[in-house]
């Protein structure tokens, strides 16, 4: 029984950058594909993970046991098809039921923008995505699924977006949790956070790794005031999102803010998803929170009285509006195309409500770029206010340290955020945990060697006869040794009791005995010394047993005792100590009372 | 190890198993059938049933008219409906460490298991388990709290006076145990000790023990228990279904390699056929609502209510009954259609993959949207202005004794135009129209059982091949009224070792191994020598 070296993480794109995440994990012997994502700041080949770290030439089915998406974004997701249709993958794919049921919808969302409007080749088809999903197989929370005999994965509650769960990966004693984002919201959801599981590593994101963000309803708050202000001078609002997740908890925000205030300007959802993503937040309802859970047969939170459809000719409507766009970072699409519209009056507001990519617009001015450079080289001034509002659930450093309290992981691996960010989570995390945290880049692999415990079949007899041993109620808290033999077959370890380990290994009991000889001169006739030996030893070891035996001997437990004198010296005596293997403990306090007696 | 078996109900179990000094609780069932014994409580002033002749024993040395009512030639008790509670004297029940609970009809017991013995455990079941359960108590709440009845009968309980009452007063047992109903502060606390788990979870028990709940296949979030170590295993299987309804099929392989298997809830039609019964059903309703008359469909509030609606949501325009009003009245109708629609994880595939649609996975959501399918609180309200005949009503209690089942009884009782449904298997039909008679209206009995029936439950046990089988003494012998039907009973090799309520049954274990494990520390400095 040796060390076991446990998990090995050749990263592709998860690294220190904040863009697509595809980690692989080796763990067992078992390689799992955590997460395919896409960068979004990329058009061409840098768009997905470079698989060659995995093989050069041939599929991936070889060399994956499964792959494991936790959430429906497309920078966890959105290389998914080309990695099991074009690369070649057909083993399983695992993602809760609403990430199976959203992430279609966005693949194909993406794929129109990409193919049919910016007409690029090289990308995956509509049978490619519906071929990949079939590979898909769903999992619910707190399920414990066996991927084969000795791989087993189980999914918590993550509360990032709808669907979005954690993972618990393990192989025998060994064992990896990977989370993207963890919501200290998750915990007012009725399904539990985490066990105390102690992982041997845990694999967090760390996008908002130096934000300690405030309070929720602070930030809600300050979005409506914002909304409320610009309106109430006449400008209009634009808020790029994604179609499904953040953007719905901000229409049921403005939607009761409305109502409240008794509201008249419109708001606005860009078209498509709007009404399918609602009815799918209605379906998986057990997915939300708790409040929209409680409420829901009496009012659905998701049935909007105020938010309609957009349509694009509304954009040169004159007055204020609210207008929720896809995408969320301002790299195409819609709500690119009414930036550009608006971006030039300074009455007007784009809040970001999430994390931009690097090279996407909203990046650009999140930074505060006024001038955008444009397709055919002509400029972009902006000069409408732009606002940033952290309502993006990835994790934050509380989030992340809090997680780190309640999993007790051996080792933290950061990964998906910015450098100097990590390095100072890493720090902090170091510090109050002393634990080791790795932050390998792009394409590195972090080896972390595990120290499990053997597991091994105790036989229930033997276990019984060494408790009771130790008299009736055993002290927990005090070590025992116990003597058994461990036996090694067939792959598995099973302790018994030595004449159990005989038996079935068919071997025959051999005796170990010792003798000792004890010279010394006594006149007395050799019944006689025997005698005196057995009165002593009788009564100074009391608790033992002694017998004087008929045959001329005396036995002090396995002892055996025997006196003879030379036929030339009757006084010269010798006395024959004899034991056992096992009776070696008693042996030398009898042989001292011996010698001490005769010496006397 | 030891299994106590608390109620001799074979389909609403309630056993405790003591397995490696953890005591498991197996279901918490409450048997309902004893308010058959009552008078019904109607909604409305019922000038039938309160001018009833109060009992008085022949020769006139009994006298129990407070109490006991004769009505239609049976004598009924005059109070609220009471249950027939689990034994609480074989055990002390506050040693209790967990309650598993396999599906939404084995959990009525709970408040009294879990507020009043000083339990401290955990309840472990299904989210939707919880749900549906808690709707379930919440109906049984109001329709007894709606109608409160002052007088609490106890007289007619004294051993010495029920010997000398009529059947079938005369032959219920245990009538000492039996209980009024809990109030809603009770659901919500014993409720509150319910932790919720996903089938195939593994929840560890102190460290000792393992339990996972599988998929049963018989409701919506139903489950059988596997509770294990790692060198033993049992099985508890209860309400199972291999039918193709609404829930989740049943996952049999997981039960495989059991030394003991506990079985419970196999179907009480055993000779009737859910298909065909939902034919019948069919017809029968067509049939009624043709020649004018209204349907009554007494039935839980969830369940096979679902593959009804769904049945008739295909059937209506074939049957040309577009236009006929269908009416779900109950105090939790609304919120048992909503719910229904958002446990897409725990459905049948079909099911599930309307979500990914997304469309609502039942085809009543369209029925109600159509206006087909109406539902109600109760019958005051907006229903006594909207309703309109003829019609089909759905309502509880199948027990015809409470809820606002009894309302359309004493309204629609009296004419031949008119038909009742029976579609739950709980109640004799006989005795729930005992004390109605005489009824013009016709009479239709299609119970829907879709849990395991013998044969499907031999093949069963064939394929997981467990040791030894538990299961109640009514599976070991052919029903009572059908005693040559030597193939409506458990043949087991070897026997199944039956229970009934009081048993208390030592379990054939022989535990030889316990898993430990060696420290790291130590097991690098192991030496091994090869033999």
């Amino acid at each position: 029984i040796g060390k076991i070296t446990g998990c090995v993480f050749p990263l592709q794109g998860a690294g220190q950058d904040v863009g697509r995440s595809c980690i692989l994990v080796s763990i067992g012997g078992k390689n799992i594909m955590l997460d395919c994502g896409m960068h979004m700041g990329y058009n061409d080949d840098r768009r997905f993970p470079d698989f060659s770290y995995i093989t050069q030439n041939g599929r991936l089915t070889d060399f994956l046991d499964c792959v494991i998406i936790s959430h429906f974004h497309l920078d966890h997701c959105g290389a998914l098809p080309y990695m099991s249709e074009m690369v070649g993958y057909d083993g399983p794919i695992y993602m809760t039921h609403p990430t199976k049921a959203i992430c279609p919808i966005l693949l194909e969302d993406f794929r129109k923008i990409t193919v049919d409007k910016k007409g690029e080749t090289n990308f995956f088809t509509s049978q490619m995505i519906k071929d990949c999903m079939k590979k898909v197989v769903p999992l619910n929370l707190h399920q414990t699924v066996q991927v084969d005999d000795e791989l087993e994965i189980k999914a918590y509650y993550a509360g990032h977006v709808l669907g979005a769960a954690m993972v618990h990966i393990k192989v025998g004693s060994e064992s990896v949790v990977y989370t993207v984002s963890v919501n200290k919201y998750a915990k007012s959801h009725i399904s539990a956070w985490i066990d105390k599981c102690r992982p041997d590593i845990l694999i967090s994101e760390s996008t908002y790794a130096t934000t300690i963000r405030d309070s929720k309803r602070c930030r809600e708050r300050d979005f409506l005031k914002k909304v409320h202000e610009t309106i109430e001078r006449g400008g209009k609002v634009l808020i790029p999102v994604f179609a499904l997740g953040r953007a719905q908890e901000l229409c049921i925000l403005l939607e009761t803010f409305w109502e409240r205030m008794n509201l008249k300007a419109p708001i606005y959802f860009s078209t498509g998803l709007t009404e399918k993503a609602n009815h799918y937040y209605k379906l998986f309802i057990t997915w939300t929170n708790q409040k929209i859970r409680k409420t829901f047969v009496q009012r659905n939170m998701f049935e909007f009285k105020h938010i309609k459809a957009f349509d694009r000719s509304y954009a040169d409507n004159p007055g204020p509006m609210v207008v929720f766009a896809t995408p969320g970072m301002l790299h195409a699409g819609q709500s690119l195309q009414i930036f550009k519209k608006w971006a030039g009056n300074e009455k007007n507001m784009v809040i970001m409500p999430g994390y931009c990519v690097q090279g996407t617009i909203g990046h650009k001015i999140l930074n505060g770029q006024r001038k955008l450079e444009m397709e055919g080289r002509a400029t972009l001034d902006v000069k409408l206010q732009v606002e940033y509002m952290s309502f993006s659930a990835h994790a934050d450093a509380k989030g992340i340290m809090q997680l780190i309290r309640m999993a007790e992981p051996r080792n933290m691996l950061l990964v998906h955020g910015e450098a100097v960010k990590m390095e100072f989570l890493k720090g902090k995390i170091e510090q109050e945990f002393s634990i080791d945290c790795y932050m390998p880049a792009n394409g590195e692999t972090a080896t972390v060697t595990t120290n499990p415990s053997v597991p091994v079949d105790i036989s229930l007899n033997l276990l019984k006869r060494e408790m009771a041993l130790g008299g009736p109620l055993p002290d927990p808290k005090k070590p025992r040794t116990m003597h058994g033999t461990l036996i090694m077959k067939e792959n598995s370890l099973k302790l018994v009791s030595s004449e159990q380990a005989l038996k079935e290994l068919g071997l025959n009991e051999h005796q170990l005995r010792f003798t000792c000889r004890v010279q010394l001169q006594d006149p007395h006739s050799d019944p006689d010394t025997l005698h005196r030996i057995y009165t002593h030893l009788k009564s100074v070891l009391k608790g033992y047993t002694i017998q004087h035996l008929p045959d001329g001997t005396v036995m002090v437990e396995s002892i055996v005792i025997k006196v003879s004198s030379s036929a030339e010296d009757t006084n010269a005596k010798v006395l024959l100590l004899s034991w056992s293997y096992q009776g070696g403990e008693y042996f030398f306090t009898a042989l001292c009372i011996v010698k001490r007696l005769m010496y006397q | 190890m030891k299994l106590y078996c608390l109620s001799g109900h074979p389909t609403l179990p309630c056993n405790v198993l003591k397995f490696k000094s953890t005591t498991i609780m197996l279901d918490c069932g409450l048997d309902t059938t004893s308010v058959l014994n009552f008078l019904p409580l109607p909604l409305v002033h019922s000038p039938r049933l309160s001018k009833l002749p109060g009992w008085i024993s022949k020769d006139g040395t009994i006298n129990l008219e407070k109490e006991l009512k004769d009505c239609a030639g049976r004598v009924f008790v005059d109070s609220q409906p009471e249950f027939c509670l689990p034994e609480r004297e074989l055990l002390d029940l506050s040693t209790i460490d967990v309650i598993l609970i396999s599906n939404y009809h084995c959990m009525m017991a709970l408040p009294y298991i879990t507020e009043h013995t000083g339990f401290t455990g955990t309840v472990y079941a299904t989210e939707p388990t919880l749900q549906i359960g808690r709707l379930l108590m919440e109906e049984v709440v109001n329709f007894m709290e709606r109608v409160p009845k002052a007088q609490s009968a106890t007289c007619w309980k004294n051993k010495e006076i029920q010997r000398m009452l009529p059947g079938p007063l005369k032959d219920a047992v245990d009538v000492w145990t039996w209980k009024r109903c809990y109030s809603m502060q009770e659901v919500n606390s014993a409720l509150s000790k319910v932790q919720l788990v996903g089938y195939s979870q593994k929840v560890e028990l102190f460290g000792a023990v393992q339990v996972s709940p599988l998929s049963s296949g018989y409701s919506l979030g139903s489950s059988n228990w596997i509770i294990q170590s790692h060198h033993e295993k049992v099985s508890y299987v209860s309400g199972s279904s291999l039918l193709t309804t609404h829930p989740q099929p049943m996952d049999q392989s997981s039960l495989k390699n059991s030394d003991v298997l506990i079985l419970t809830g196999l179907t009480q039609m055993p000779t009737a056929n859910p298909d065909g019964m939902l034919g019948e059903f069919c017809s029968n309703l067509a049939m009624t609502i043709r020649a004018g008359g209204n349907v009554l469909v007494p039935c839980y509030s969830s369940g096979v209510i679902y593959d009804l609606l769904e049945c008739l949501y295909q059937f209506i325009e074939s049957a040309s009954l577009g236009t006929t009003p269908f009416y779900f009245i109950s105090p939790v109708a609304n919120s048992s259609l909503e719910f229904s629609q958002i446990f897409a994880e725990w459905l049948c595939h079909n099911k599930q993959t309307k979500v990914y649609l997304p469309e609502p996975p039942f085809p009543h959501a369209e029925l109600i949207q159509t206006n087909k399918l109406k539902h109600y609180p109760s019958i005051h309200g907006d229903f006594s202005s909207e309703f309109r005949q003829p019609c089909v009503v759905f309502t509880g209690h199948p027990s015809l004794r409470f809820g606002d089942v009894v309302h359309f009884m004493e309204l629609w009782g009296k004419s031949s135009l008119n038909t009742i449904i029976f579609t739950e298997p709980d109640f004799s039909y006989l005795d729930a129209l005992a004390p109605y008679q005489p009824l013009a209206m016709k009479c239709v009995y299609c119970p829907i059982d879709t849990r395991l029936n013998f044969h499907q439950v031999s093949k069963l046990l064939k394929e997981v091949q467990p040791l030894h089988v538990v299961c109640p003494e009514q599976y070991t012998q052919p029903p009572l009224t059908q005693s040559h039907r030597s193939d409506l009973m458990l043949e087991l090799q070897p026997p199944p070792m039956p229970y009934r309520r009081c048993s208390v049954l030592n379990l054939p274990f022989r535990r030889r191994y316990e898993r430990v494990y060696i420290l790291p520390e130590v097991s690098e400095q192991v030496v091994h020598f090869p033999l």
